[in-house]
Protein backbone atom coordinates (compact mmCIF):
# COMPACT_ATOMS: atom_id res chain seq x y z
CA UNK A 1 0.00 0.00 0.00
CA UNK A 2 2.81 2.83 1.34
CA UNK A 3 4.79 1.75 -2.16
CA UNK A 4 1.93 2.82 -4.10
CA UNK A 5 1.29 5.57 -2.17
CA UNK A 6 4.98 6.59 -3.25
CA UNK A 7 4.77 6.38 -6.92
CA UNK A 8 3.36 9.35 -8.65
CA UNK A 9 -0.84 9.38 -8.70
CA UNK A 10 -1.77 8.83 -12.01
CA UNK A 11 -4.58 11.63 -13.44
CA UNK A 12 -7.68 9.62 -12.55
CA UNK A 13 -6.93 8.99 -8.92
CA UNK A 14 -5.97 12.71 -8.43
CA UNK A 15 -8.75 14.68 -10.35
CA UNK A 16 -11.51 12.84 -9.06
CA UNK A 17 -9.36 13.49 -5.60
CA UNK A 18 -9.30 16.88 -5.99
CA UNK A 19 -12.96 17.39 -7.06
CA UNK A 20 -14.28 15.81 -3.91
CA UNK A 21 -12.56 19.11 -2.04
CA UNK A 22 -16.02 20.86 -3.50
CA UNK A 23 -18.33 18.62 -1.72
CA UNK A 24 -15.95 17.73 1.55
CA UNK A 25 -15.67 21.80 2.35
CA UNK A 26 -19.52 22.41 1.30
CA UNK A 27 -20.61 19.75 3.57
CA UNK A 28 -18.25 20.14 6.20
CA UNK A 29 -19.23 23.88 7.17
CA UNK A 30 -20.72 25.42 3.82
CA UNK A 31 -17.41 26.29 2.56
CA UNK A 32 -16.82 26.90 -1.14
CA UNK A 33 -13.43 25.93 -2.73
CA UNK A 34 -11.53 28.58 -3.70
CA UNK A 35 -7.41 29.25 -2.81
CA UNK A 36 -6.20 32.49 -3.72
CA UNK A 37 -9.20 34.24 -1.44
CA UNK A 38 -6.53 33.32 1.63
CA UNK A 39 -4.12 36.22 0.19
CA UNK A 40 -6.86 38.69 0.19
CA UNK A 41 -7.41 37.92 3.77
CA UNK A 42 -3.82 38.04 4.55
CA UNK A 43 -3.82 41.78 2.82
CA UNK A 44 -6.64 42.88 4.91
CA UNK A 45 -5.46 40.91 8.31
CA UNK A 46 -1.71 43.00 7.73
CA UNK A 47 -1.76 46.08 5.63
CA UNK A 48 -5.61 47.13 5.20
CA UNK A 49 -4.53 50.40 5.24
CA UNK A 50 -7.63 52.30 3.95
CA UNK A 51 -8.28 50.82 1.27
CA UNK A 52 -11.94 49.54 1.16
CA UNK A 53 -11.02 46.37 -0.70
CA UNK A 54 -9.74 44.97 2.38
CA UNK A 55 -12.37 46.79 5.28
CA UNK A 56 -13.90 43.30 6.25
CA UNK A 57 -13.73 41.05 9.00
CA UNK A 58 -11.19 38.82 7.74
CA UNK A 59 -11.51 36.49 11.16
CA UNK A 60 -14.71 35.46 9.94
CA UNK A 61 -12.69 34.16 6.82
CA UNK A 62 -9.97 32.20 9.06
CA UNK A 63 -11.41 28.49 7.22
CA UNK A 64 -9.45 30.08 4.37
CA UNK A 65 -5.99 30.48 6.08
CA UNK A 66 -6.15 27.00 8.30
CA UNK A 67 -7.22 25.23 4.84
CA UNK A 68 -3.97 27.06 2.79
CA UNK A 69 -1.76 26.20 6.61
CA UNK A 70 -2.61 22.38 5.60
CA UNK A 71 -1.90 22.51 1.89
CA UNK A 72 1.82 23.58 3.14
CA UNK A 73 1.86 20.83 5.87
CA UNK A 74 0.38 18.58 2.94
CA UNK A 75 3.40 19.64 0.89
CA UNK A 76 5.61 18.70 3.89
CA UNK A 77 3.85 15.63 4.73
CA UNK A 78 4.00 14.36 0.94
CA UNK A 79 7.67 15.35 0.39
CA UNK A 80 8.56 13.62 3.03
CA UNK A 81 7.40 10.52 3.76
CA UNK A 82 5.08 10.33 0.78
CA UNK A 83 8.20 10.36 -1.97
CA UNK A 84 9.70 7.55 -4.07
CA UNK A 85 12.87 9.77 -5.30
CA UNK A 86 12.36 9.25 -8.67
CA UNK A 87 12.96 11.72 -11.31
CA UNK A 88 9.48 13.12 -12.73
CA UNK A 89 8.79 11.51 -16.25
CA UNK A 90 8.46 14.39 -18.10
CA UNK A 91 7.92 14.35 -21.50
CA UNK A 92 11.36 13.75 -23.50
CA UNK A 93 10.43 16.97 -25.99
CA UNK A 94 9.83 19.28 -23.31
CA UNK A 95 12.90 17.76 -21.22
CA UNK A 96 15.11 18.56 -24.35
CA UNK A 97 13.45 21.79 -25.10
CA UNK A 98 14.37 23.60 -21.62
CA UNK A 99 17.48 21.23 -21.42
CA UNK A 100 18.84 23.93 -23.99
CA UNK A 101 18.63 27.17 -21.16
CA UNK A 102 20.38 24.60 -18.29
CA UNK A 103 17.28 23.65 -16.84
CA UNK A 104 17.31 19.84 -15.96
CA UNK A 105 16.07 19.41 -12.33
CA UNK A 106 13.49 16.92 -12.23
CA UNK A 107 13.35 15.78 -8.70
CA UNK A 108 12.11 18.85 -7.31
CA UNK A 109 8.21 20.58 -7.78
CA UNK A 110 10.46 23.83 -9.04
CA UNK A 111 13.73 23.33 -11.43
CA UNK A 112 15.79 23.67 -8.75
CA UNK A 113 18.09 25.85 -11.36
CA UNK A 114 15.65 28.60 -12.26
CA UNK A 115 14.15 28.47 -8.47
CA UNK A 116 17.07 29.51 -6.33
CA UNK A 117 18.24 32.39 -3.95
CA UNK A 118 21.01 33.97 -6.07
CA UNK A 119 18.68 33.75 -9.40
CA UNK A 120 16.95 36.14 -7.60
CA UNK A 121 19.75 38.69 -8.51
CA UNK A 122 19.21 37.70 -11.66
CA UNK A 123 17.12 39.85 -14.53
CA UNK A 124 15.56 36.36 -15.28
CA UNK A 125 14.65 34.93 -11.87
CA UNK A 126 13.18 38.31 -10.92
CA UNK A 127 10.73 38.39 -13.89
CA UNK A 128 10.13 34.71 -13.00
CA UNK A 129 10.18 34.44 -8.81
CA UNK A 130 8.89 38.42 -8.30
CA UNK A 131 6.53 38.95 -11.42
CA UNK A 132 5.39 35.97 -11.94
CA UNK A 133 4.91 36.00 -8.17
CA UNK A 134 3.08 39.49 -8.52
CA UNK A 135 0.82 38.41 -11.43
CA UNK A 136 -0.29 35.66 -10.10
CA UNK A 137 -1.82 38.07 -6.71
CA UNK A 138 -2.79 40.30 -9.05
CA UNK A 139 -4.64 38.38 -11.75
CA UNK A 140 -6.43 35.81 -9.80
CA UNK A 141 -7.83 38.48 -7.28
CA UNK A 142 -9.19 40.69 -10.81
CA UNK A 143 -10.39 37.79 -11.58
CA UNK A 144 -12.38 36.75 -9.11
CA UNK A 145 -10.98 33.24 -8.41
CA UNK A 146 -7.98 31.38 -9.48
CA UNK A 147 -7.96 27.13 -10.94
CA UNK A 148 -10.17 25.73 -7.83
CA UNK A 149 -12.44 28.76 -7.44
CA UNK A 150 -13.42 29.16 -10.77
CA UNK A 151 -12.53 26.35 -12.76
CA UNK A 152 -12.73 23.79 -10.23
CA UNK A 153 -15.88 24.95 -8.26
CA UNK A 154 -17.22 27.38 -10.44
CA UNK A 155 -17.71 25.29 -13.39
CA UNK A 156 -18.67 22.67 -10.97
CA UNK A 157 -21.36 25.19 -10.02
CA UNK A 158 -22.22 25.67 -13.76
CA UNK A 159 -21.10 29.18 -13.80
CA UNK A 160 -20.02 30.90 -17.17
CA UNK A 161 -18.21 33.53 -15.81
CA UNK A 162 -15.58 31.07 -14.46
CA UNK A 163 -15.69 29.04 -17.73
CA UNK A 164 -14.85 32.10 -19.27
CA UNK A 165 -11.76 33.08 -16.75
CA UNK A 166 -10.67 29.35 -17.01
CA UNK A 167 -10.18 29.84 -20.79
CA UNK A 168 -8.50 33.49 -20.12
CA UNK A 169 -6.15 31.28 -17.39
CA UNK A 170 -5.07 28.44 -19.96
CA UNK A 171 -4.83 31.34 -23.22
CA UNK A 172 -2.41 34.00 -20.71
CA UNK A 173 -0.37 30.09 -19.97
CA UNK A 174 0.23 29.44 -23.54
CA UNK A 175 0.85 32.74 -24.86
CA UNK A 176 3.69 33.17 -22.16
CA UNK A 177 5.07 29.77 -21.77
CA UNK A 178 5.35 29.54 -25.86
CA UNK A 179 5.80 32.88 -26.99
CA UNK A 180 7.25 34.98 -24.17
CA UNK A 181 9.25 32.16 -21.83
CA UNK A 182 12.11 31.34 -24.13
CA UNK A 183 12.93 35.00 -24.14
CA UNK A 184 12.50 35.50 -20.29
CA UNK A 185 14.86 32.01 -19.81
CA UNK A 186 17.73 33.34 -21.96
CA UNK A 187 18.01 36.28 -20.03
CA UNK B 1 -15.90 50.81 8.59
CA UNK B 2 -15.75 48.87 11.54
CA UNK B 3 -18.69 46.72 12.03
CA UNK B 4 -20.11 45.42 15.07
CA UNK B 5 -21.70 41.66 14.33
CA UNK B 6 -24.90 43.26 14.58
CA UNK B 7 -24.53 45.19 11.94
CA UNK B 8 -22.26 42.83 9.72
CA UNK B 9 -25.53 40.35 9.84
CA UNK B 10 -28.27 42.82 8.58
CA UNK B 11 -25.84 43.69 5.84
CA UNK B 12 -25.36 40.02 4.68
CA UNK B 13 -28.92 39.90 4.83
CA UNK B 14 -29.23 42.93 2.53
CA UNK B 15 -26.39 42.64 0.62
CA UNK B 16 -28.07 42.23 -2.96
CA UNK B 17 -24.83 44.10 -4.99
CA UNK B 18 -23.56 40.56 -6.68
CA UNK B 19 -21.55 42.37 -8.99
CA UNK B 20 -19.13 43.38 -5.51
CA UNK B 21 -19.75 39.74 -4.03
CA UNK B 22 -18.77 37.64 -7.37
CA UNK B 23 -15.80 39.41 -7.08
CA UNK B 24 -15.20 39.60 -3.43
CA UNK B 25 -16.56 36.25 -2.48
CA UNK B 26 -16.84 37.36 0.81
CA UNK B 27 -19.20 37.63 3.54
CA UNK B 28 -22.10 36.56 1.46
CA UNK B 29 -22.49 32.87 2.58
CA UNK B 30 -22.03 33.35 5.51
CA UNK B 31 -22.86 31.12 8.69
CA UNK B 32 -25.28 32.20 11.41
CA UNK B 33 -23.48 29.67 13.36
CA UNK B 34 -20.83 31.21 15.76
CA UNK B 35 -18.02 27.84 16.39
CA UNK B 36 -14.93 28.27 18.39
CA UNK B 37 -11.41 28.56 16.67
CA UNK B 38 -10.72 25.44 16.83
CA UNK B 39 -13.60 23.97 14.57
CA UNK B 40 -11.70 25.71 11.84
CA UNK B 41 -9.02 22.59 12.66
CA UNK B 42 -11.01 20.69 10.12
CA UNK B 43 -10.13 22.82 7.35
CA UNK B 44 -6.77 22.37 8.31
CA UNK B 45 -6.96 18.35 8.09
CA UNK B 46 -9.06 19.11 4.58
CA UNK B 47 -6.12 21.35 3.44
CA UNK B 48 -3.67 18.99 4.13
CA UNK B 49 -5.38 16.13 2.00
CA UNK B 50 -5.84 18.97 -0.74
CA UNK B 51 -1.78 19.48 -0.31
CA UNK B 52 -0.51 15.96 -0.37
CA UNK B 53 -2.97 15.05 -3.95
CA UNK B 54 -1.14 18.46 -4.91
CA UNK B 55 2.36 17.29 -4.69
CA UNK B 56 1.03 13.37 -5.26
CA UNK B 57 -0.15 14.03 -8.43
CA UNK B 58 2.66 16.54 -9.76
CA UNK B 59 0.52 19.37 -10.65
CA UNK B 60 2.93 21.63 -8.52
CA UNK B 61 5.55 20.65 -10.82
CA UNK B 62 6.69 23.00 -13.01
CA UNK B 63 7.68 20.88 -15.68
CA UNK B 64 3.94 19.43 -15.57
CA UNK B 65 2.74 23.50 -16.13
CA UNK B 66 4.63 23.21 -19.42
CA UNK B 67 3.73 20.41 -20.61
CA UNK B 68 0.20 21.40 -20.45
CA UNK B 69 0.96 24.48 -21.83
CA UNK B 70 3.04 23.00 -24.57
CA UNK B 71 0.16 20.61 -25.58
CA UNK B 72 2.55 17.69 -24.50
CA UNK B 73 0.93 15.78 -21.75
CA UNK B 74 -2.35 14.65 -20.60
CA UNK B 75 -1.77 14.24 -17.52
CA UNK B 76 -3.45 18.07 -16.29
CA UNK B 77 -5.81 18.02 -18.55
CA UNK B 78 -6.96 14.33 -16.76
CA UNK B 79 -6.89 15.55 -13.49
CA UNK B 80 -8.10 19.38 -13.61
CA UNK B 81 -11.03 18.06 -16.29
CA UNK B 82 -11.60 14.88 -13.83
CA UNK B 83 -11.75 17.00 -10.54
CA UNK B 84 -14.20 19.17 -12.61
CA UNK B 85 -17.12 16.85 -13.51
CA UNK B 86 -16.20 15.36 -10.03
CA UNK B 87 -17.25 18.21 -8.00
CA UNK B 88 -20.18 18.69 -11.18
CA UNK B 89 -21.72 15.77 -10.17
CA UNK B 90 -21.28 16.29 -6.53
CA UNK B 91 -22.63 19.74 -6.93
CA UNK B 92 -25.65 18.40 -8.73
CA UNK B 93 -26.33 15.76 -5.80
CA UNK B 94 -26.24 18.33 -3.29
CA UNK B 95 -28.89 20.45 -5.03
CA UNK B 96 -30.90 17.25 -6.06
CA UNK B 97 -31.01 16.19 -2.67
CA UNK B 98 -30.98 18.75 -0.67
CA UNK B 99 -28.41 17.41 1.20
CA UNK B 100 -27.14 19.57 4.55
CA UNK B 101 -24.09 20.83 6.25
CA UNK B 102 -23.09 18.09 9.23
CA UNK B 103 -24.36 21.26 11.30
CA UNK B 104 -27.55 20.48 9.20
CA UNK B 105 -27.67 24.31 7.31
CA UNK B 106 -28.85 24.65 3.75
CA UNK B 107 -26.01 24.24 1.17
CA UNK B 108 -25.50 27.34 -0.55
CA UNK B 109 -24.45 28.57 -3.95
CA UNK B 110 -23.83 32.14 -5.34
CA UNK B 111 -23.99 33.03 -8.98
CA UNK B 112 -20.98 35.12 -10.19
CA UNK B 113 -21.75 37.59 -12.55
CA UNK B 114 -19.90 38.40 -15.73
CA UNK B 115 -17.28 41.12 -15.74
CA UNK B 116 -14.28 42.21 -17.94
CA UNK B 117 -11.82 41.28 -14.97
CA UNK B 118 -12.20 37.47 -15.40
CA UNK B 119 -10.48 37.95 -18.93
CA UNK B 120 -7.59 40.68 -18.09
CA UNK B 121 -7.47 39.25 -14.64
CA UNK B 122 -7.38 35.93 -16.17
CA UNK B 123 -4.51 36.55 -18.79
CA UNK B 124 -2.47 37.95 -16.02
CA UNK B 125 -2.88 35.14 -14.06
CA UNK B 126 -1.94 32.97 -17.00
CA UNK B 127 1.09 34.38 -17.68
CA UNK B 128 2.03 34.43 -14.17
CA UNK B 129 1.02 30.56 -14.16
CA UNK B 130 3.42 30.01 -16.39
CA UNK B 131 6.32 31.71 -15.14
CA UNK B 132 6.57 30.43 -11.76
CA UNK B 133 4.58 26.94 -12.42
CA UNK B 134 2.03 27.52 -9.48
CA UNK B 135 -1.67 28.82 -8.77
CA UNK B 136 -1.93 30.17 -5.40
CA UNK B 137 -2.91 26.49 -4.13
CA UNK B 138 0.37 24.98 -5.33
CA UNK B 139 2.41 27.78 -4.39
CA UNK B 140 1.62 26.85 -0.49
CA UNK B 141 2.47 22.98 -1.35
CA UNK B 142 6.08 24.10 -2.61
CA UNK B 143 6.61 25.78 -0.27
CA UNK B 144 6.00 23.23 2.26
CA UNK B 145 7.95 20.28 0.07
CA UNK B 146 11.08 22.70 0.53
CA UNK B 147 11.39 24.86 -2.22
CA UNK B 148 11.99 28.21 0.01
CA UNK B 149 12.49 30.08 -2.24
CA UNK B 150 8.86 30.05 -2.90
CA UNK B 151 8.42 31.96 -0.18
CA UNK B 152 9.24 35.33 -2.18
CA UNK B 153 6.80 33.96 -4.89
CA UNK B 154 4.42 33.97 -2.56
CA UNK B 155 4.78 37.47 -1.04
CA UNK B 156 4.91 38.83 -4.50
CA UNK B 157 1.51 37.17 -4.87
CA UNK B 158 0.37 39.19 -1.71
CA UNK B 159 1.75 42.09 -2.46
CA UNK B 160 0.03 41.58 -6.27
CA UNK B 161 -3.37 41.05 -4.37
CA UNK B 162 -2.65 44.21 -2.08
CA UNK B 163 -2.31 46.28 -5.75
CA UNK B 164 -5.43 45.34 -6.99
CA UNK B 165 -7.34 46.12 -4.13
CA UNK B 166 -5.09 49.88 -4.20
CA UNK B 167 -6.46 50.36 -7.66
CA UNK B 168 -9.69 48.21 -7.89
CA UNK B 169 -11.68 51.55 -8.52
CA UNK B 170 -9.61 52.63 -11.71
CA UNK B 171 -9.47 49.26 -13.12
CA UNK B 172 -11.95 48.32 -15.92
CA UNK B 173 -14.83 46.18 -14.83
Amino acid sequence: MIEFIRQPWPWYVAGPLIGLTVPLLLIIGNKRLGVSSSLRHICAACAPVKIPFFQYEWKKEAWNLFFVGGIFAGGFIAATFLMNGQPMKVNPNIVSQFSAYGIHDLHSSVPSELFNWHQLLTARGLIMMVGGGFMVGFGTRYAGGCTSGHSIMGISNLQMPSLIATICFMAGGFLMSNLLLPFILKL
Amino acid sequence: MNHTPAEMETEIETNTDFEVSSLDEICINDSVLHHPWWFNLKYLFAGILFGIILVKSEVISWFRIQEMFHLASFHMYGVIGSAIVTGMISVFLIKKFNIKTIYGEKIEFHPKKLNKGQIYGGLIFGFGWALTGACPGPLFAQIGTGAFVVIVTLLSAVLGTWVFGLLREKLPR
